[in-house]
């Protein structure tokens, strides 16, 4: 976790101006917001086909790249961006390029803590994964889903073992893919492999995978389940456990699976974004009790209210007694906690925050192009151009946030109680 | 088994038939048409199968039936008669040959386009009865080789075309920077979190018709649409595992694809010029995943232009002057309802709309639709032949004077083109795209 | 000869009209336990609007493109269908019998009007079976079952119309026409005669999925 103590929690605002930008730059592309609100940045055109970083007003170092795309902070307040130069890519942190240079390089991942930085790359037709700047010694004909161990020590990635050309459909059904960890596959191949998970401890690995056009199940380090399922969605590890669990589906309806056996004895027309609670006693997921209806089950008792169009973004609080989501009916909003909506509906709604004790709960939301916070079912009351997700103090009386107004960025501390009342 | 010289007429090699068909046996065929018929169906099947009184007034809805001289053998109902009566009748007792036949009526012979059910008294949805028949030919693994293929490079890639995780980026860069030495500071903005536009293509076009993207993209600089696009898997929004009966895949992808737009946090999702990728994101996938409508609204191209020119965003500098006439997907428009806006675009964008006949709702399949186009090159000739009525109509159109056919849809593009080709009918073939970034109104 | 008579119109007469009452509501019910087992989905698409708005279109001849397309079997379809409904229930002699039975009585019709509606019904039929037979289209997708469902229809009105002229033996007519009578009505929910109760679901289902979804016609 990142340590958000030693961040200034007393300053009421700091102000960045960003209308020189504009002026100084050809283009000025979204601004990021670093976790302790102290940076604002943006790629930036400098001429054609030169670009850079603006962090504050300045470039974040010597190098002019050819193209620069996906500026994001790491958790822990590193500023990275995937850099071109010369027709090679790789990850640039903070104005340093990797040394490494690469074919391509997409989907960056960061450590729970920041201090990892893994993406997937290419070279020579050649697929991998990097860590921390250094690629896997072994690469592949293909790699198509990625995952990074929630303490940054090991990638693992979706992996083509066996070249199969198109229009070879026998051979593909044979099965030429494998999930491999650090770059080393497993012995075992499958039709496909899709959306990967590592253990807490990163010592396992476990995958959905499809063993032919029909039979779909779990494999962990490399051995399928038991069980045949019609198909499967993505496993998750217990944290405290290590047991695996995944929503799989039979006759028509879904259900949760641990290791192979029915967990929750009732069935749902679909179940997935399984979660723990932190210390594991816990399990929640997004599910549809019926056609046409979505709510959130936790332990598998769905909530009473359910919602028509989406729920998403569910998360645990940080001693997992509550849990809050977002709702969409129709064409808005809600931020919904333990199965409460919340009064207003908005245009579009961010993952809601909870404070360190679990008490409260903040989320970003936005109507009609103006964004704004909700707390405990009240809204802050200013609206501004651009926001952040907002950021609880340590001892969960304040709230930073982090907003653009009138092209200045502005970062708030502000008294919890000042937006609850 | 069956007399030669029958077995000869509809002698097509496709390997993932016929290696299939090779592996079958009774048994097999006899429990996996049980278990789809007692599992996976319902109501439906049993009140089409029950009620439909034998009278072939469907016949006259079908492109099929009509090209071939109304032989009783391409009718809607003699295509069903054909396939799923006879398995329901004889509880799953049929011969791999006759399984052969229905491989090739179910994915060759139908393109699901749903006009029959615009011409039964019932409302029997003769599409659902032949997808029925896909999902027990997918089940028996003798799906055709290329459309099989398609499938297989969704599961792999979540795309139709094999497209790598990395390729896909690299060409939206690579079209940006083309679409710069245009309009200098045009972007093709990647992973915008919180744009109010997820725009998604089908994967033919990074891969073979980047230019769409090119265009699409200068049309929403010009707009001043708030737009991104995904770096990551669930930019495809095509979907031929809903045309192979491969469901669970289907499910796959179309959760893949709500998913990004989720996890962009957009507003809607606006999609290219293409007929079944609306279906699977509007009407099937969604289903299948639990959700009765989409998650997202769900904007097609034609409705997204159809806005965009209403609302005086793009401006038309000089309409276009070839006479054009406009073929009305089935998709879309049967299944989307947008012949109307279709047709306010086209006026407002060219001089002369010529209408073919019939139009609307009613129009002809393209023939191509259904997943028919992808089962590849060995059924081309199947295409063609099954439908010269198309060939007549566009014909039609043709001697009105038109001169440019508007077909606001990737397979019905594709089919067209072969047809226009084949039976030298002389119309050039284009999108909507293509017109408007001709004719609008561009910065400079 | 009476003896049997009784039967037909007694006994079996019960029997007929039990298993069509009572058969139909078994199948739609058991129809509709399905979609709720099996394909619940559907009654989240079914918008009385739409049902209504494509049964409508459907009831009225040449109000669809199809019924325009065939304009003699439009026209002999719901001449066929009409009197094939109106007759049985509006004839004097049938409502006598209800009089007799159970002392109710309603509008009756003309007995002239009856024997020309008669008349139409039967030549509907035949109508029918020409077309089952010459048309390529119907002739591929018929069954010995459509010339069965076919000639259980007929009958009742065929020896209804004998027996009304009084050709041929009277009694033994009448007999015929009652136990013809009887199975027409005892076939209607177990064979494809019941598209007579699943027509209306499955147009209102079309219709909603066409009206709500595809926001599209569907006729
Ligand atoms: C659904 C089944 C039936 C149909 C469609 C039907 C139809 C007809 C028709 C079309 C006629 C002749 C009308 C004319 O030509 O003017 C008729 C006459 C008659 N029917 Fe029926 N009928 C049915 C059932 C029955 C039953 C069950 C009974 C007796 C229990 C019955 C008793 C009679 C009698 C008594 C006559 C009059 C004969 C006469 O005029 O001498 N019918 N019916
Ligand atoms: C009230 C609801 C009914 C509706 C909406 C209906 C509708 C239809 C339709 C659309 C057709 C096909 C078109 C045609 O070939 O004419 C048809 C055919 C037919 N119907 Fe009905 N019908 C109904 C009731 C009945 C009843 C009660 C019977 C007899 C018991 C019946 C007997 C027939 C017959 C014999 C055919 C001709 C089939 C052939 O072509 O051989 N219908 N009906
Ligand atoms: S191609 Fe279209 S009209 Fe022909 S049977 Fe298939 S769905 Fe019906
Ligand atoms: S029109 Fe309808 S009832 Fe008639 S044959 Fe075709 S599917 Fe059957």
């Amino acid at each position: 976790m990142v340590d958000s103590r030693s961040w200034d929690w007393e300053t009421g605002e700091k102000n960045v101006s960003l209308d020189s930008w504009k002026k100084e730059y050809r283009w000025v592309e979204e601004p990021y917001a670093s976790p302790d609100g102290e940076k604002i940045a943006a790629i930036v055109n400098v001429d054609e086909g030169e670009f850079t970083v603006c962090v504050n007003g300045k470039v974040w170092g010597e190098t002019v790249f050819d193209k620069i795309w996906h500026l994001r902070f790491s958790p822990d307040g590193r500023l990275t961006a995937l850099v071109s130069e010369m027709g090679e890519w790789t990850m640039a942190v903070n104005g340093e390029a990797w040394e490494n240079k690469f074919g391509y390089i997409w989907e960056p991942r960061f450590s729970i803590d920041g201090t990892a930085i893994a993406a997937a790359v290419q070279q020579d037709m050649r697929y991998g994964m990097v860590l921390n700047g250094k690629p896997w010694e072994q690469t592949f004909a293909n790699m198509t889903y990625f995952a990074l161990s929630p303490d940054g020590r090991h990638t693992a990635g979706a992996v083509q073992v066996e070249d199969v050309d198109s229009g070879e459909i026998h051979k593909f059904q044979k099965g030429s893919f494998t999930a491999a960890l650090d770059g080393n596959p497993w012995d075992m191949r499958f039709v496909n492999v899709w959306n990967l998970a590592i253990s807490t401890d990163g010592e396992h690995l476990a995958a959905e995978v499809r063993l032919n056009l029909y039979d779909y199940t779990i494999a962990v380090d490399g051995v399928p389940w038991e069980s045949r399922y019609a198909t499967v969605w993505e496993p998750l590890f217990n944290p405290v456990t290590g047991t695996v669990v995944a929503p799989v589906r039979e006759k028509g309806t879904w259900a949760l699976a641990e290791n192979g056996k029915i967990l929750w004895d009732r069935r749902f027309v679909q179940i997935w974004h399984q979660m723990f609670s932190p210390d594991g006693s816990r399990l929640a997921a997004i599910v549809a009790p019926k056609y046409g209806r979505w709510t959130v089950a936790v332990d598998g008792v769905p909530w009473p209210a359910t919602f028509a169009t989406l729920v998403t973004d569910a998360t645990f609080s940080p001693d997992g007694r509550r849990i809050a989501a977002l709702a969409k009916d129709g064409e808005t909003f809600r931020v919904v906690v333990d199965g409460n909506p919340w009064t207003d509906a908005w245009d579009m709604a961010w993952k809601p925050v909870f404070s360190p004790d679990g008490k409260d709960v903040a989320a970003k939301v936005e109507k009609k192009g103006r964004y704004t916070y909700t707390v405990n079912n009240r809204v802050w009351s200013r609206s501004c151009d651009i926001a952040w997700d907002p950021v609880f103090s340590p001892d969960g009386t304040h709230l930073m946030l982090r907003t653009v107004e009138a092209g200045n960025y502005v970062r708030r501390i502000v008294p919890v109680s000042d937006i609850v009342g | 088994m069956a007399e030669p010289s029958k077995k000869e007429e509809n002698k097509v090699v496709d390997e993932g038939i016929d290696v299939g068909i090779s592996r079958l046996t009774e048994e097999k065929i006899q429990s996996v048409i049980n278990s789809v018929i007692d599992s996976e169906t319902g109501a439906r099947l049993k009140a089409y199968v029950e009620t439909c009184i034998h009278c072939g007034l469907c016949s006259e809805a079908c492109h099929y039936y009509l090209s071939h001289d109304n032989d009783p053998h391409y009718s809607p109902v003699g295509k069903v008669k054909q396939t799923i009566w006879e398995m329901v009748r004889k509880k799953g007792r049929v011969s791999p040959e006759f399984i052969r036949r229905a491989a090739i009526i179910a994915h060759t012979e139908c393109n699901l386009c749903k006009r029959c059910a615009q011409y039964c008294p019932f409302g029997i949805d003769i599409a659902y009865l032949i997808s029925v028949v896909r999902r027990i030919i997918h089940k028996l693994g003798v799906t055709p080789l290329y459309l099989q293929d398609t499938a297989h490079s969704h599961s792999v890639t979540m795309n139709q075309m094999w497209v790598k995780g990395d390729e896909w980026p690299d060409t939206l860069q690579w079209q940006e920077e083309e679409a710069q030495a245009e309009i200098p500071n045009l972007r093709i903005p990647l992973e915008k979190e919180g744009a109010d536009v997820m725009y998604s293509v089908i994967a033919p076009e990074p891969k073979f018709q980047a230019q769409l993207i090119y265009q699409a993209a200068v049309i929403m600089h010009v707009a001043g649409v708030n737009w991104t696009m995904p770096a990551s898997v669930g930019w495809d929004n095509s979907d031929m595992a809903m045309f192979s009966g491969d469901n669970e895949l289907m499910g796959r992808l179309k959760r893949t694809h709500f998913e990004t737009a989720a996890r962009l946090k957009v507003k809607k999702i606006v999609m290219g010029e293409c007929g079944h990728a609306f279906r699977s994101v509007y009407d099937m996938g969604n289903r299948w995943l639990g959700w009765s409508m989409p998650p997202f609204t769900i904007v097609h191209a034609i409705e997204f232009y159809h806005d965009l020119i209403k609302e005086g965003r793009i401006k038309i500098a000089k309409k276009y002057k070839p006479p054009i006439t406009l073929h009305d997907p089935c998709n879309v428009v049967r299944g989307g309802g947008l012949h109307e806006k279709a047709r306010y675009v086209a006026h407002a964008i060219c001089e002369k709309v010529i209408e073919m006949h019939p139009n609307r709702e009613h129009n002809y399949c393209c023939c191509a639709g259904g997943g028919v186009i992808n089962t590849g090159p060995p059924f081309k000739m199947t295409r063609i032949k099954g439908n010269r009525v198309k060939a007549e109509q566009l014909f039609g159109a043709k001697t009105k004077g038109a001169e440019v056919l508007v077909a606001p849809c990737h397979n019905c593009h594709s089919g067209l083109h072969d047809i226009v080709h084949h039976y030298e009918i002389g119309l050039d073939i284009k999108f909507f795209g293509d017109i408007i970034y001709e004719v609008m109104e561009k910065p400079e | 000869m009476h003896s049997f008579y009784n039967f037909v119109s007694g006994p079996l007469a019960w029997v007929a009209f039990i298993l069509f009452f009572g058969g139909s509501i078994y199948r739609i019910v058991s129809m509709l336990k399905l979609v709720a087992e099996k394909e619940r989905f559907i009654f989240s698409y079914m918008s009385w609007r739409y049902s209504l708005r494509s049964i409508i279109h459907w009831i009225i001849p040449f109000a669809t493109v199809n019924w325009r397309r065939q304009p003699v079997l439009t026209v002999v379809t719901f001449a066929f269908h009409l009197c094939l409904l109106a007759t049985p229930i509006f004839l004097l002699s049938h409502v006598v019998l209800w009089d007799e039975a159970f002392s109710i009585s309603w509008w009756t019709l003309p007995d002239a009007v009856a024997d020309i509606m008669t008349i139409i019904v039967i030549l509907g039929a035949v109508y029918f079976l020409v077309r089952r037979v010459t048309q390529p289209e119907v002739k591929f997708v018929t069954s010995v079952s459509d010339f069965v469902i076919l000639a259980i229809v007929a009958a009742p009105f065929i020896t209804g119309f004998l027996a009304y002229h009084q050709w041929l033996s009277y009694p033994l007519v009448m007999c015929l026409h009652v136990l013809a009578g009887d199975i027409m009505l005892a076939a209607i929910p177990f064979t494809r005669l019941s598209h007579m109760l699943f027509s209306p679901f499955t147009r209102a289902y079309m219709g909603s999925e066409f009206g709500k979804v595809r926001h599209a016609r569907d006729w």
